[in-house]
């Protein structure tokens, strides 16, 4: 069974008289520990799918489902939408992101922002405390546990943000331009860090226009226009 | 989410922007601080005003030619009263029943007591008075005796000392029958009053006293001043018909006519702080006038830094959210950052206040009072501010769209 369903997706904005098709129909379907890689040009619509995917927008038409839970039906007069709470929830459960400019909490210490999914989803202090820790040994940064992002290099800022989108142990880890903002020696150390979460068995989905990176992945789908141009599964 | 996630994350917030945080409840202290500061003053005096009646029993009332606290420059329309004379309070005391004690007394300021060589500083207040005004005035005796209905029938030269008499002129012993002068006249001492301290930062113990028949010889006659009556009804039921009593036989004895208004004022302890609360609410209102539109500036203030904050991490609120906070966790993020703000300036705002109230009390060598209702009531109000002010910007961070927040930039 797919981990990850989505049938017809639109997604459509208005803006004045002019209608913007970013999504034009899209029917993707990834199976449990794929590791898959989005690319395209910018306005090909990998972001809108990639934030439809992250429960952070709502198709204008389409079917969602996530690991057996449908979230977005496909009914005719757009109901059966999750409401913005149910979505919080979702996000917080089932899905880890890791974003181009990291999106720590400047304020907050490294372990802090690691525990922050945790204090969301209710867990308790002692357990959370132990899960970001573990979560921060397994990125290689329990020495820097206690520091804030502005006394860490680009790259251990990106390896918090990876522990923090691990630390819930969400069905799919999703990585828009996870190296966009990273010298070429971090990038490498990064991908190789995804790449063994992937031999983890976690499912990876990575948004990237390096055609090297993309290439670690098993399964590349190009989009253009709103539409899945191509989907290559590698053997 | 738990509430030591939000304040920790609150608090952290505001010391991130301490300067800000810091103008911003600057207007909650003054709004506070103003009405918390004139209330312990009012406070204070009230308390002072309580104490000061201590003289006065419960079952004590005074008739007096003038009213004892006087709005307006009315003093002139009292004037023409007859004044209450010696001669009418015996008749008067031959008529009541009901009143348990009847005394009468006059006060003559700054005289000055020998003894032998020695001599007190020219600020000791000779009271002329009635036998059992110890009863209407709770006056303690420390040694020998008061001053008797004997004293009065004789116009004795017998005299009851303070304490501040004593420790200028008998320091160390015992004064009981020693002969002491005031403006040439002998007296002998018969007793000493308890030691009082002070009162409105005056010493309570510089009085001494002599029967009041005494007193006429040398301080005017009983036509001249007019006398303070004092009456003692000791069953409390039995009060208002006390009143009542020395009211009626009053007016006869002083031809006061059918209709007319008594010629005379009447008040108890009762009467007297009724009519310093009249006076007071005034102050209060006041007070109150200004403490509002203070507030109501400082939530203006709250509400703009919050939306300031609220902007600033526009991002923040993004990132929180992609994580999975719920509207609600944002909700209250931004509301009780917006309550620690008030509450901090309303806390320094009643410590202000305390204080700068209190200095009334300092002044005045008075206890210090802590006036815990207007602190609880501040409080009250300052969490209605950061409810009232904060809810609109923690309403609108919590409506932002993650995608757009994140964005932000």
């Amino acid at each position: 069974m797919s981990l990850l369903i989505l049938k017809n997706i639109f997604r459509i904005y208005q803006i004045g008289d002019i209608e913007v098709r970013a999504l034009n129909g899209v029917d993707v379907d990834v199976e449990r520990n794929e590791y898959v890689s989005i690319m395209g040009p910018s306005g090909s619509g990998k972001s809108t799918l990639m934030n439809i995917i992250g429960c952070l927008d709502t198709p204008t038409k389409g079917g969602y489902e996530l690991d057996g839970m449908v979230i977005h039906q496909e009914v005719k007069d757009g109901t059966g939408i999750a409401s913005d709470d149910q979505l919080a929830v979702i996000r917080n459960q089932k899905i880890g992101f890791i974003f181009q400019t990291f999106n720590l909490l400047p304020r907050m210490t490294a372990l802090h922002n690691v525990e922050l999914p945790l204090i969301y989803g209710g867990v308790p202090r002692a357990e959370r405390l132990e899960r970001a820790q573990a979560a921060l040994e397994q990125v290689q940064l329990a020495d820097r546990m206690h520091h804030k992002p502005n006394e860490l290099s680009g790259g251990q800022r990106q390896r918090v943000a990876v522990a923090r989108a691990l630390v819930n142990n969400p069905s799919i880890i999703l990585a828009d331009e996870p190296t966009g903002n990273l010298d070429s020696k971090t990038s490498h150390d990064i991908m190789d860090l995804i790449d063994n979460l992937h031999k983890e068995g976690n499912t990876i989905i990575l948004v990237t226009h390096e055609h090297d990176i993309a290439e670690r992945a098993n399964r590349v789908i190009h989009m253009l226009d709103g539409k899945i141009h191509e989907d290559n599964k590698k053997k | 989410m738990d509430f030591k996630e939000i304040y920790l994350s609150a608090r952290s917030s505001i010391r991130q922007n301490r300067l800000r945080s810091f103008l911003t409840l600057l207007g909650v202290v003054i709004g506070i601080f103003s009405i918390i500061g004139v209330m312990t003053a009012i406070n204070v005096l009230q308390q002072t005003v309580e104490d000061n009646m201590g003289g006065l029993g419960a079952g004590t009332f005074q008739v007096q030619k003038y009213p004892n606290m006087n709005m307006g420059n009315t003093r002139w329309r009292y004037h023409n009263r007859k004044n209450l004379d010696y001669r009418d309070f015996k008749r008067l005391q031959e008529r009541l029943v009901i009143v348990d004690y009847a005394t009468a007394e006059d006060w003559n300021y700054g005289k000055i007591l020998r003894y032998k060589d020695k001599e007190t500083k020219p600020n000791i207040v000779v009271a002329g008075i009635t036998h059992n005004w110890e009863f209407t005035n709770n006056l303690k005796i420390d040694m020998g005796r008061m001053i008797t209905q004997l004293d009065e029938k004789n116009g004795s030269h017998v005299i009851v000392l303070g304490y501040d008499v004593l420790d200028v002129l008998f320091p160390n012993r015992n004064p009981i029958g020693e002969a002491i002068k005031i403006d040439g006249v002998k007296y002998r001492v018969i007793g000493v009053s308890e030691r009082k301290g002070q009162q409105f930062g005056q010493s309570q113990d510089n009085r001494s006293y002599i029967p009041l028949t005494t007193y006429f010889k040398y301080y005017g006659q009983a036509s001249f001043t007019s006398l303070n009556y004092c009456f003692t009804v000791v069953d409390q039921d039995q009060f208002e018909e006390g009143m009542q009593e020395v009211i009626n036989e009053l007016r006869i004895i002083r031809g006061d006519k059918f209709g007319e208004e008594n010629s005379f004022e009447t008040w108890t302890n009762a009467s007297l702080i009724d009519n310093f609360n009249k006076m007071t609410a005034a102050i209060k209102i006041a007070a109150g006038i200004i403490a509002s539109i203070a507030l109501l500036a400082s939530g203006i203030g709250i509400m703009n830094i919050m939306l300031v904050t609220v902007s600033e991490r526009t991002r923040e609120i993004g990132v929180r959210k992609s994580l999975g906070a719920k509207r609600r966790d944002i909700l209250y993020q931004f509301m009780l950052e917006a309550l620690i703000l008030t509450e901090m300036g309303g806390v320094i705002g009643i410590a202000i206040g305390v204080l700068a109230g209190n200095i009334v009390a300092l002044l005045l060598k008075i206890s210090v009072v802590f006036p815990w209702d207007w602190a609880i009531i501040g409080i009250v109000v300052c969490s209605a501010i950061a409810l009232i002010f904060g809810s609109y910007p923690a309403y609108k961070a919590a409506s932002l769209d993650p995608i757009e927040a994140l964005r932000y930039e």
